[in-house]
């Protein structure tokens, strides 16, 4: 275990901010971090907390030291700070303190918006390792395990990552802040996470699989926003983190891809090219693809949720005082300020779903939501040729962005997955089709039996063209702690 | 803004509030439509309120006190999720014409004060149970209540963000309140009242801002179990059945006037002047309580009351052109007297004693509107007792002295009763003759020695009771010069020579949230920083911060 008396901070977090000489941060962890590793003590089922896994650990950001791998006991793993490089002569990228030089220092005027962000980012990162605390028990196999183990520790480090702004930006209201993000968690009665999709259950693997793919990328799209700040620290931060959100939505994605990859070659080893040929498929102990389309279609649209109201005042503050910019800022051409042009939302006028012009500013959240909704759809595009590869007729689909939503104009509309308008006895009738039912998740959760063989997969799944770090199929990833 | 802002409502009409009664308690949710807006142009998003929400919520208060003296305590919380109330709505500020900003302001105070006092005057007893953001006008619903509750979740707070958000002051008794009510220390106050985020959890309580933190699972369980507490240890007599405040008697003609059974509002919009007559009692007085209460609503001195509440309300909101407004009454002093007897008599009977409370607040309400007043005591009139307030309430009184040729009315005169002397405080908890008399206290005793004594005109001029007092020659160009003279200042000199000069004597928190707090909103809802076209109410929602001019005035 970590000897938490003596921690050397700078061997045992691997960090490029000097934290060895900053005392007054150092301070700060050193009370935190006890918290930080019961929190995740508390967390994780004690078998695989004694367990061996083989990690990726960042130790430095240049490309020879984000990548290290070595087998690790998760609580041993060495959570850094490590922010991007800093760019030479940064400059705020947008809004009304576009072209001014980037703040090392927070910014007084914007203290509670900065710090309100970053809180809320942080809030999700522990978040999701909550709602996956057991999945270990179930998983399809250990390089799955494997995978499972390093989106967790990635998410304890970007828990870190923030908490080191907190820390070290935002004075003492910022250490507050930071104790609060382990005073709440995931679904709790008493302190739930701030926002809804992050105390939703991740009951299964196919739910972890499409949180990491849709909900994760909208952590991405978040990320990439705060990544154009003018605090350079967060947007620093940010840069860095994305090179791991990376790996996360690769899990989701291939995760999703394997799984209709076994079912389409479940069903063409069984003769069946009826994909609604629910029981028989069902039989052959893989999921059908119409119940991996209900998956899909509740996951996005939660993750949709998760960028607000189309016309938001805070999104346009944020925006406008230059500390949350849009996807891909520097490459959009236009003045970056925004303050006389007009983006297209959706909105409702009775039961229609039209488009309006409103001030661009106010349209921060719609904009990057469409950013968003297009970058969710290619890998859909490369789940369909696995099925149309195995000659079965089925497409999956993104449903419409009305359809099953909690935030903004379409929030609680009965829409169907096309965007029509339906009555509320059609909805109910139609939900069983469109949603996960409990059966559907009687079913899943009956596959949810773990396969702790090395190179030895469920049925439902099938094993990944490429194993991590170049490493052989039968590979074991995780050496089990068996007491 | 042009249309008619009505202040009646009832139960089956609200869209923002609804009551559940559960005997000694009632539990009071706020859920505000979105789309139930007063005025178009905005959505009352996040439980954030305009005037109509506000009405709805007297409308309440006043009904939990007539129809439901059974309640003992009001548990206020939010009908949605995640917030408790947002405050008033920006963007209806935004788009408000400074008149309507002011008496917006005006009547959400003393809806607040109603509530507030309800504890103290009727053993109502107001908790805010606050689940969710709590912030700006949100804080200050809780702040009026007598009790607050706050669930420690983690990220619930109560907050006062006006200031750094929108450059205008938490003016419905946010700033006056946490100091002078909540007496929260002033260092703590002014870092409370310049952040945003607002203060949860143990802090709140430590800093006194609420009451009693609660954990998040139990926090229904524990709001529910307080309630009950609070309601067996009342000190608030069992009633077991109110009245109904059944729907007012009223017209309206095209000039502007209105007609109430007991109330005529006549309007004459060139003279911008209003003449309210208020008529002596149409009924016997009955034989006691049970029988007033067999009246309900129609009982002549709570109809009054409630004619006049509206009437005023009426010229405050929808005659802001009205600068003059001249009271009268007409009717048997004897009767009106009779009929005050009654209630001083039974003051501990929950009804007389609500409906003496509420004149209380009525009279108030004629205080506090900002137009210049004025009584005239005609032959004929009725100021005695509840309604000679009127002529203390009012900034100058003419008093018809002797007999007029050709009028056949009664002989005009003052009757002082009990009630002069203490039952009906104004803000300054002074009573109006101790306002009156503030530099000969002496004088105040003296009178008690006429109560009941018909005062003609020169006794009431000479005790001091009236302005003038004049006879036939005199009376007709001496009240129109008046009148016609006062008509022609400056409004704005008029409505603060006016609030100066009525509220002499010892500030309370009430004349402290109606003089200093409200004052220094309305001058900030007059500066560019705050209005003008770049400043921070416009720019709110659009994503620009406010443009200040940073000089300091």
């Amino acid at each position: 275990m970590l000897d938490l008396i003596n921690v050397s901070y700078d061997t045992q977090i691997p960090n490029n901010v000097g934290l060895s000489q900053d005392k007054k941060v150092l301070k700060a962890l050193e009370k935190w971090h006890p918290g930080y590793i019961n929190w995740w003590n508390d967390l994780i089922p004690q078998n695989f907390q004694e367990s061996m896994v083989y990690l990726r650990t960042a130790v430095s950001v240049d490309p020879k030291g984000w990548a290290k791998f070595d087998y690790v006991k998760m609580p041993e793993y060495r959570w850094g700070v490590l922010l991007a490089p800093q760019v030479e002569d940064r400059r705020i990228p947008c809004g009304e303190h576009f072209g001014e030089p980037a703040w090392q220092e927070v910014p007084g005027e914007y203290r509670n918006m900065l710090k309100r962000l970053i809180v809320i980012q942080g809030d999700t990162e522990p978040g999701s390792v909550e709602q996956q605390r057991f999945l270990g028990l179930t998983a399809p196999s250990l390089y799955d395990m494997r995978n499972l183990f390093q989106v967790n520790v990635e998410e304890g480090r970007h828990l870190w990552a923030m908490v080191y702004l907190l820390q070290k930006y935002f004075g003492r209201d910022g250490r507050e802040e930071a104790n609060d993000l382990l005073v709440r968690s995931s679904g709790s009665e008493e302190a739930p996470r701030m926002l809804g999709a992050f105390n939703e259950e991740t009951p299964d693997w196919l739910s972890f699989f499409m949180f990491t793919y849709f909900t994760d990328r909208d952590g991405k799209m978040q990320l990439e926003s705060l990544a154009q700040s003018g605090f350079d620290p967060l947007s620093r931060t940010c840069r860095f983190m994305l090179t791991e959100e990376a790996h996360h939505m690769f899990v989701g994605e291939t995760g999703v891809g394997r799984t209709i990859q076994a079912t389409v070659e479940a069903m063409n080893k069984a003769g069946i090219d009826d994909p609604y040929d629910t029981d028989k498929i069902r039989n052959l102990g893989v999921i059908d693809l119409p119940t991996i389309q209900k998956k899909l279609n509740l996951h996005y649209t939660l993750s949709l949720d998760l960028f607000g109201q189309e016309v938001s005042t805070n999104a346009a503050n944020a925006f406008n005082a230059g500390i949350k910019g849009r996807y891909m800022e520097m490459r959009i051409d236009d003045d970056h300020k925004l303050t006389n042009d007009t983006y297209k939302v959706l909105d409702l006028e009775g039961d229609m779903i039209v488009e309006r012009e409103v001030p661009a500013l106010t349209a921060i959240n719609m904009r990057l939501r469409d950013d968003y909704v297009r970058d969710a759809a290619g890998g859909v595009g490369r789940w369909n040729k696995i099925i149309e590869k195995a000659g079965i007729q089925f497409e999956m689909k993104l449903p419409h962005q009305s359809f099953n939503r909690k935030i903004g104009v379409f929030a609680n509309k009965n829409f169907d997955p096309d965007g029509k308008m339906v009555s509320g006895a059609e909805y109910d009738k139609g939900l069983q089709e469109w949603l996960p039912t409990h059966a559907d998740g009687d079913f899943i959760q009956s596959l949810m039996k773990p396969v702790y063989e090395p190179g030895k997969y469920a049925s439902w799944i099938a094993p990944p063209k490429v194993g991590i770090d170049n490493k052989p199929g039968d590979f074991e990833y995780v050496k089990l702690h068996m007491a | 803004m042009s249309k008619i802002i009505d202040f009646q409502t009832d139960p089956s009409k609200y869209r923002h509030w609804r009551v559940e009664y559960d005997g000694p308690v009632a539990n009071l949710y706020m859920d505000v439509d979105e789309n139930g807006g007063l005025f178009d142009g905005y959505q009352l998003k996040l439980n954030s309120y305009d005037l109509g929400v506000d009405i709805e919520l007297a409308d309440v208060v006043q009904r939990m006190r007539f129809e439901h003296p059974e309640v003992k305590v009001v548990v206020m919380r939010s009908g949605k999720d995640n917030v408790f109330c947002a405050g008033a709505n920006i963007r209806m500020l935004g788009g408000a014409a400074h008149a309507h900003k002011v008496n917006f302001c005006k009547f959400t105070n003393e809806t607040r004060n109603t509530y507030e006092a309800a504890e103290e005057d009727s053993g109502q007893k107001y908790i805010a149970a606050v689940k969710g953001a709590c912030a700006g006008g949100g804080y200050e619903l809780a702040l009026a209540c007598n009790y607050i509750m706050l669930t420690n979740d983690s990220s619930s707070s109560v907050a006062l963000p006006e200031v750094p958000l929108l450059a205008v002051l938490p003016g419905t008794g946010g700033l006056t309140r946490v100091t002078d009510k909540r007496k929260v220390r002033r260092d703590r106050a002014d870092v409370f009242c310049s952040i945003e985020e607002g203060v949860k959890g143990q802090r709140a309580v430590d800093w006194r801002l609420v009451d009693e933190v609660v954990p998040n699972s139990k926090f229904d369980e524990v709001v529910a179990e307080r309630a009950k507490e609070f309601a067996a240890n009342s000190s608030k007599a069992d009633v077991e059945k109110g009245i109904e405040l059944t729907p007012l008697t009223r017209s309206f003609a095209d000039d502007g006037s209105v007609s109430y059974s007991l109330v005529e509002v006549a309007v004459d919009r060139n003279a911008n002047t209003a003449t309210i007559t208020l008529k002596g009692p149409d009924q016997d007085v009955p034989a006691d309580m049970d029988a007033a209460q067999a009246l309900g609503a129609d009982l002549y001195l709570l109809r009054l009351a409630r004619e006049l509440d509206d009437a005023i309300l009426h010229l405050r909101l929808n005659e802001r052109k009205v600068g003059l407004v001249v009271f009268q009454t007409q009717g048997d002093p004897e009767a009106v007297l009779a009929h005050e007897k009654l209630l001083l008599d039974n003051a501990d009977h929950w009804l007389a004693n609500e409906i003496l409370k509420y004149w209380k607040r009525v009279l108030k309400r004629v205080d506090m509107t900002s137009r210049s007043l004025v009584a005239l005591v005609e032959h004929g009139s009725c100021y005695a007792g509840v309604l000679a307030e009127l002529l203390w309430a009012v900034d100058r009184s003419f008093m018809m002295l002797d007999e007029f040729d050709g009028d056949n009315r009664h002989m005009a005169t003052v009757t002082l009763s009990d009630s002069n002397f203490g039952t009906f405080p104004m803000s300054n908890d002074l009573s109006r003759l101790e306002t009156r008399f503030l530099g000969e206290p002496q004088q105040v005793e003296k009178l008690k020695s006429s109560i009941g004594e018909p005062l003609e005109a020169e006794d009431a001029e000479e005790l001091g009771l009236v302005t003038y007092a004049y006879d036939d020659i005199d009376w007709e160009d001496e009240v129109r010069i008046f009148l016609e003279e006062r008509a022609s200042f400056s409004p704005d000199a008029m409505t603060g020579m006016e609030a100066n000069l009525r509220f002499a004597g010892p500030e309370t928190m009430e004349t402290r949230i109606f003089g200093r707090l409200t004052a220094w909103q309305n001058w900030i809802f007059n500066r560019p920083n705050a209005v003008g076209a770049n400043g921070a109410l416009q720019r709110y929602g659009t994503g620009q911060r406010g443009e200040y001019d940073m000089e300091r005035v």
